[in-house]
């Protein structure tokens, strides 16, 4: 018999996870590629499930706070660099790079795996997997309804995901310089959430803060491309020197 | 014969760990170790600040723009 208030609140707890892990995925597969990201995504998983396997209702013992840190540092520097590349992309070339990756972008390699995009996804996938596992067992042990938890969880990650999967198409549509931007400022935004939630600190808003976290990285590469513009723009001193060197 | 094996396996064991060492130096310091610096600082103080009693969570994210800014100042140089 299913619970419907812990179905519920179990569904849209997880699907705030599920949106985080989704957005990770499709964000770093359209840029780096899907073969590599998938194979992350699918590590990921089965590392969860090893875990969910070997320690059950025990799971809760994992200490989530040392993770999010480690994962979350590690996605804040990360995102920084494609925020930085993203930047420096738009602010010379616009909003260009429309279709298909070119094998030549940035360091991805042509053949065999992309080690970052699989640890990209791994993570994102590894840590909000076990997010929603642990609230799986919070919701589903405090309502003695396990099966409705794990129930509203699996639908949550089937909706999340085939709406991530649909989204992909309208993704690959964006241009990849500013996709770039986008997920640069996206992965910034989670890392640092992450990275000070691990450090035992709330955010006010809660999981709010990681779109207020978004603007702010996004209002901040907005006045630094218009900055970059404007000083590509400026004469240097040697285009100073060329019309009275014609004279 | 089993010298020769041994040397090989230490070669591609030491290619493997600069390689390993390579792909972490590129994830974490890329082309601008001062930004992975100044998040690395930033979430010292942040944690010190707490400890201390003192609201901290708003440095990451303004630690983050202002090394951001600075890395692209010097770039745009």
């Amino acid at each position: 018999m299913i619970n419907p208030a812990v179905f519920a609140t179990t569904f849209l707890a997880a699907a705030v996870e599920i949106v985080e892990m989704v957005i990770i995925v499709v964000g770093v597969g359209t840029i780096r590629g899907w073969r590599s990201t998938l194979v992350g995504a699918a590590s990921g998983l089965v590392i969860l499930a090893a875990l969910i396997l070997a320690l059950g209702m025990t799971l809760t013992l994992v200490p989530i706070g040392v993770l999010r840190l480690v994962v979350g540092s590690l996605l804040f520097v990360f995102g920084l660099q494609w925020l930085r590349k993203g930047i420096r992309r738009v602010a010379a070339n616009g909003f260009r790079g429309m279709g298909a990756r070119a094998a030549t972008d940035d360091d991805i390699p042509t053949h065999g795996m992309d080690w970052t995009a699989w640890l990209l996804a791994f993570k994102g996938v590894l840590l909000e997997g076990l997010e929603v596992t642990i609230i799986v067992v919070t919701f589903g042990a405090a309502a003695r309804a396990f099966p409705t938890a794990a129930l509203a969880a699996a639908a949550a990650l089937v909706v999340i995901g085939g709406a991530g999967a649909l989204a992909r198409r309208a993704v690959e549509r964006i241009p990849r310089s500013a996709l770039q931007l986008l997920v640069g400022t996206l992965l910034s935004a989670f890392g640092t959430f992450w990275a000070v939630e691990g450090l035992g600190i709330a955010w006010p808003g809660a999981d709010l803060a990681i779109i207020a976290l978004a603007a702010w990285y996004i209002l901040a590469a907005a006045a630094y491309i218009g900055r970059l513009r404007r000083h590509a723009r400026q004469p240097t001193p040697q285009d100073k020197l060329v019309p009275q060197k014609a004279r | 014969m089993t010298v020769s094996w041994l040397h090989r396996a230490a070669t591609l064991s030491l290619r493997g760990l600069v390689a390993f060492g390579k792909f972490w130096y590129g994830f974490i310091i890329g082309d601008d170790w001062t930004v992975a610096a100044a998040v690395a600082a930033a979430l010292v103080v942040t944690w010190l600040l707490h400890t201390a009693g003192v609201t901290a969570w708003w440095l990451p994210p303004l630690a983050a723009v202002a090394a951001t800014g600075a890395s692209l100042r010097r770039i745009s140089r």
